[in-house]
């Protein structure tokens, strides 16, 4: 690791100011970016430790959903009774990122702003209408993905909160690689009324929507209305631990195992 | 730059000046000569380096002593009675042949407590999944399942062991 001068914060406003910074990076649990900073993939001046700002830790339960302080890590999101009991499939989600000892360190904001294409929180934040809380404006789930570790943040931003809708029914299924734990393909499955939301993580270079299996599954509410509906392998991942076509056979396979979980 | 990282490791406080990027591990088995934490693979993923840091496990190869500033770390030197008396799920290993070179131990014994505390009564299938970021390279899991299953069992005899910790 190259080195770094390291600063705690105890309020939202002096972590923004710390981050004016040059070359200054916000620290969430770690698990991503010290593993980064160990192989000196980056190179920050000033690492910003998020882990004391009250503000931004907690569940809350609001009008018609969940609010998540951005650094709750995904361990007390997973145990959470309110969680549990408004939105089961995030707590499920949450539960099965990486391993126990991710989950006691890794946050919800520091793996929304990472946005690694394989990740798990992803695929909640585009099917269960969020809205990103960050210090400065509110950000539509749908609009906050833009690209394989790209997110639609300014450098110097902070999530502070994810806001997220109370679907009637929603399921949540991956099929994780057995190493890193990552999803190869993971589906989040969330009915609102009529609507059905179908979004996909691992897949892609960043997580979407399958509109097929939205359509057949708005028609229909169930599993086998996913029988024979095929997703198009062309521009999904590719690497030594699935073809694309691979992929796109696991994406209808995982909603159709999301369906399952439904609660 | 140096800084100086006050914490409580083992129920005792300890003060060192060290640099900020220096990692928990590395504080531990450097710094404060406790070697029973190790380093398998130093990129997040076997589990050797598990500690704990206020109660839950973490795996102290990601995370920086900074960042652990003012909690309470244990480590597998930490497990045992002053006397020397085997923590109850160390003495579960021992008996059910639950390591061969050790490597893996003090990370697995470390997952376990934690595991234990959190959930006491555990299933096989439960235990196999939960231990999934500890690898050994060893045993084939078998006896260490076995080790982890009579652990947890001894520990309900000993509640303020664990209470303690
Ligand atoms: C062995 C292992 C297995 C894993 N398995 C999975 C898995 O199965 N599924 C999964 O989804 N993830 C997995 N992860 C990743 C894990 O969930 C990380 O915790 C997560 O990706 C990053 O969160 P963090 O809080 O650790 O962030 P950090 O590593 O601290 O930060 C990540 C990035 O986010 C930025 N950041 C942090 N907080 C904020 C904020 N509030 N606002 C803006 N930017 C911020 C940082 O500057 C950095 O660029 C795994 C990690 C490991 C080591
Ligand atoms: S040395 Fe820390 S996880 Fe392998
Ligand atoms: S006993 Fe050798 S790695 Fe587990």
């Amino acid at each position: 690791m190259y080195a770094f001068s390291y600063q705690r914060p105890k309020t939202l406003a002096e972590a923004a100011n710390a981050l004016k910074a040059e070359d200054a990076k916000l620290l969430g649990g770690g698990q991503t970016l010290l593993p980064t900073l160990k192989q000196r993939l980056a190179r920050p001046s000033d690492l910003i430790d998020l882990s004391a700002i009250p503000d931004l830790k907690g569940v809350r339960e609001v009008a018609g959903g969940l609010e998540i302080g951005a650094f709750t890590r995904h361990a007390e999101v997973g145990q959470s009774e309110v969680v549990r009991r408004v939105i089961p499939a995030l707590a499920g989600l949450a539960g099965n990122i990486g391993d126990r000892q991710v989950r006691h360190m890794g946050t919800l904001g520091g793996s929304i702003a990472n946005a690694d294409p394989a990740a798990d929180y992803p695929a909640a934040v585009v099917a269960l209408k969020t809205v990103v809380v960050t210090d400065r404006r509110e950000i539509p789930g749908d609009d906050f993905f833009t690209g394989m570790f790209e997110t639609a943040l300014q450098p110097d931003e902070i999530v502070t909160a994810v806001r997220f809708t109370k679907p009637d029914q929603a399921g949540y299924a991956k099929f994780r690689n057995p190493a890193s734990r990552y999803a190869v393909v993971g589906v989040f499955v969330a009915k609102f009324g009529a609507e059905v939301r179908v979004a996909v993580t691992g897949a892609g270079p960043s997580v979407f929507r399958a509109d097929a299996l939205e359509a057949a599954l708005a028609a229909d509410f169930r599993a086998e209305a996913l029988d024979g509906v095929a997703v198009d392998a062309d521009g999904l991942n590719a690497d030594i631990h699935a073809s694309a076509e691979y992929r796109a056979h696991l994406v209808t396979v995982m909603a159709k195992r999301a369906m399952g979980t439904l609660e | 730059m140096p800084s100086r990282v006050t914490m409580t490791v083992n129920g005792k406080t300890v003060s060192r000046e060290v640099e900020e990027r220096t990692l928990l591990v590395t504080f531990l088995r450097d710094h404060l000569g406790l070697t029973g934490t190790h380093v398998g693979c130093d990129t997040s993923q076997c589990g050797a380096c598990v500690v704990h840091i206020d109660g839950r496990s973490v795996k102290a190869c990601t995370a920086l002593a900074v960042q652990v500033e003012g909690c309470s770390v244990t480590t597998i030197e930490g497990l045992a009675a002053a006397d020397g008396t085997l923590h109850p799920m160390q003495a579960a290993f021992r008996e059910h042949h639950g390591l061969q070179c050790g490597f893996c131990t003090p990370g697995m014994v470390m997952s376990a407590v934690d595991l234990v505390r959190e959930t006491p009564d555990l299933t096989e299938q439960e235990v196999r999944n939960a231990l999934d970021g500890n690898i050994c390279r060893c045993t084939g899991y078998h006896n260490i399942v076995k080790a982890v299953l009579a652990g947890a069992e001894a520990m309900k005899a000993e509640p303020s062991r664990i209470a303690a910790e």
